[in-house]
């Protein structure tokens, strides 16, 4: 009990401090680097930058860690993959990267999106029809995983960059409105996970 | 001492987790954008805050979410207080099983009215339909969705069907809605799935699965219990959507 106790002041305190922390320091430069490539009109660095702030801030997302090393552990109970600390580690690892892998390549999909107009439903109905496929195809035992991996990723640190992202593009091109342009970048960082973690089952399960 | 050392082993996995970031802000400021870094002090304390605070949520996430997740699911799902026998049951019957459905849904609803996300993206709404969508009957909707989700959940680990048939169906219902949703609403609706489930809703809905899984005689941890919250982002999408319809249709039905 005690222990249970000691952890939850743990949780609050360092939620306190992160939170403190990423408001005086990373989100004003996350929004103010975005709105700075939104208006020097270069496409490349435009996507490289929408690619590096979806994987770099997924990476650093805390309740991916936390899930990632718990379905390690979980696998190696199971038998799935080798139980050593080292391997376990290593499946871990692999998982995020590639969670944070796809969101780098959803949120510049939605960049994309957004600067040609794109209209969402289409782009997410196939996105649905591709991880139906996809799980016939998976080993059964990653499924569970990969279908939360789209709901974890997108949390604390990535939701307010990619936001600020996604309505400072929209604000800054003629004809598109933030408010129905500009969401949808989160929709498509949960959706791409799924798709991608599946892929990583298929290649560590055999 | 041990959990000094133990600390420091996470604070060191910490910063790297964090290096991606710093490149980025590195090399797109001053690389790609030619500018000097602004608040440069703010920054560098933010950040410190930001590795320090990180690896105190993880060390304490060991020592209380989880263990305090798999508590709860081993002790809802005890053959003693279920069946009021110690005898070991071989084949889970789902009807038994209430009152972890009962707690399911109330995780989901507690966690999802206080979720900070959730709060922002109500505004937004109310901004987009300019008034037609209240902020209060948003976030009551969506905690009902995640409460209805996480529950529904639950009785797919206690009765072990396939988490995709679920799913599945869901993808349809959401494909449906969006030919009817008032088309504005419908990015804000798709990104509303991913809002909902926070930083401390994961690591405790994870445990509550996984406790479940490995308590429920006939389950395995490893097929059945991720899959929660896959339920808890699907949900918020079904039942934005729906608000919007249900408010639309009632302002048509006042103009008339």
């Amino acid at each position: 009990m005690g222990e249970v106790l000691f952890g939850s002041l743990l949780i609050v305190l360092g939620l306190t401090l992160f939170i403190q922390g990423l408001e005086m320091g990373l989100f004003p430069i996350g929004e103010a680097m975005a709105q700075a490539l939104a208006r020097k009109g270069s496409l490349f660095w435009l996507l490289a930058f929408a690619f590096a702030l979806g994987f770099s801030t997924t990476v650093a997302e805390p309740a991916l860690i936390a899930v990632a090393a718990k379905a390690a552990d979980i696998a190696g109970r199971g038998g799935l993959i080798d139980p050593g600390v080292e391997s376990l580690a290593q499946y871990a690892f692999g998982l995020r990267m590639s969670v944070a892998f796809s969101v780098g390549l959803a949120i510049l999909i939605g960049v994309m999106r957004i600067l040609r107009g794109w209209p969402i439903h289409y782009l997410i109905i196939g996105g649905y029809v591709l991880v139906m496929l996809m799980t016939i195809v998976a080993p059964k035992e990653i499924i569970g995983i990969a279908y939360d991996a789209g709901g974890v990723t997108t949390s604390t640190i990535t939701v307010p960059l990619v936001a600020a992202l996604g309505v400072g593009l929209a604000s800054t091109i003629r004809g598109r409105s933030p408010l129905t342009d500009g969401f949808g970048l989160i929709a498509f960082a949960s959706l791409l996970p799924m798709i991608f973690v599946m892929g990583y089952g298929l290649i560590v399960f055999r | 001492m041990e959990f000094i050392k133990e600390f420091s082993g996470i604070l060191l996995a910490t910063c790297r987790d964090v290096l991606p970031i710093v490149i980025l802000i590195v090399v797109f400021q001053l690389l790609v954008l030619r500018q000097k870094i602004p608040h440069l002090r703010r920054l560098v304390i933010g950040g410190i805050y930001v590795v320090i605070g990180l690896a105190l949520f993880l060390a304490g996430l060991e020592k209380a979410l989880f263990p305090l997740g798999k508590i709860m699911a081993t002790q809802l799902s005890d053959p003693e207080f279920l069946y009021g026998t110690t005898e070991i049951i071989s084949h889970a019957d789902w009807t038994a099983y209430g009152w972890v459905y009962l707690f399911a849904a109330m995780i989901g609803f507690a966690t999802t009215i206080a979720e900070p996300s959730l709060i922002a993206v109500a505004f937004k709404a109310n901004e987009v339909s300019a008034g037609t969508i209240s902020t209060w009957g948003l976030r009551i909707t969506v905690a009902i969705g995640v409460a209805f989700g996480i529950s529904l959940g639950t009785f797919r680990i206690v009765s072990g069907t396939p988490l995709y048939l679920y799913i599945l169906v869901g993808y349809v219902i959401v494909i449906i809605q969006t030919i009817f949703a008032p088309k504005s609403i419908v990015a804000l609706a798709y990104d509303s799935g991913g809002v909902t489930t926070s930083t401390v809703t994961v690591p405790l809905v994870a445990a509550l699965g996984l406790g479940l899984a490995s308590t429920v005689p006939g389950r395995n941890p490893a097929l059945d219990g991720f899959g929660l919250i896959a339920f808890a982002s699907l949900f918020p999408i079904i039942a934005v959507m729906g608000y919007a319809q249900l408010m639309d249709w009632k302002t048509k039905r006042g103009k008339k």
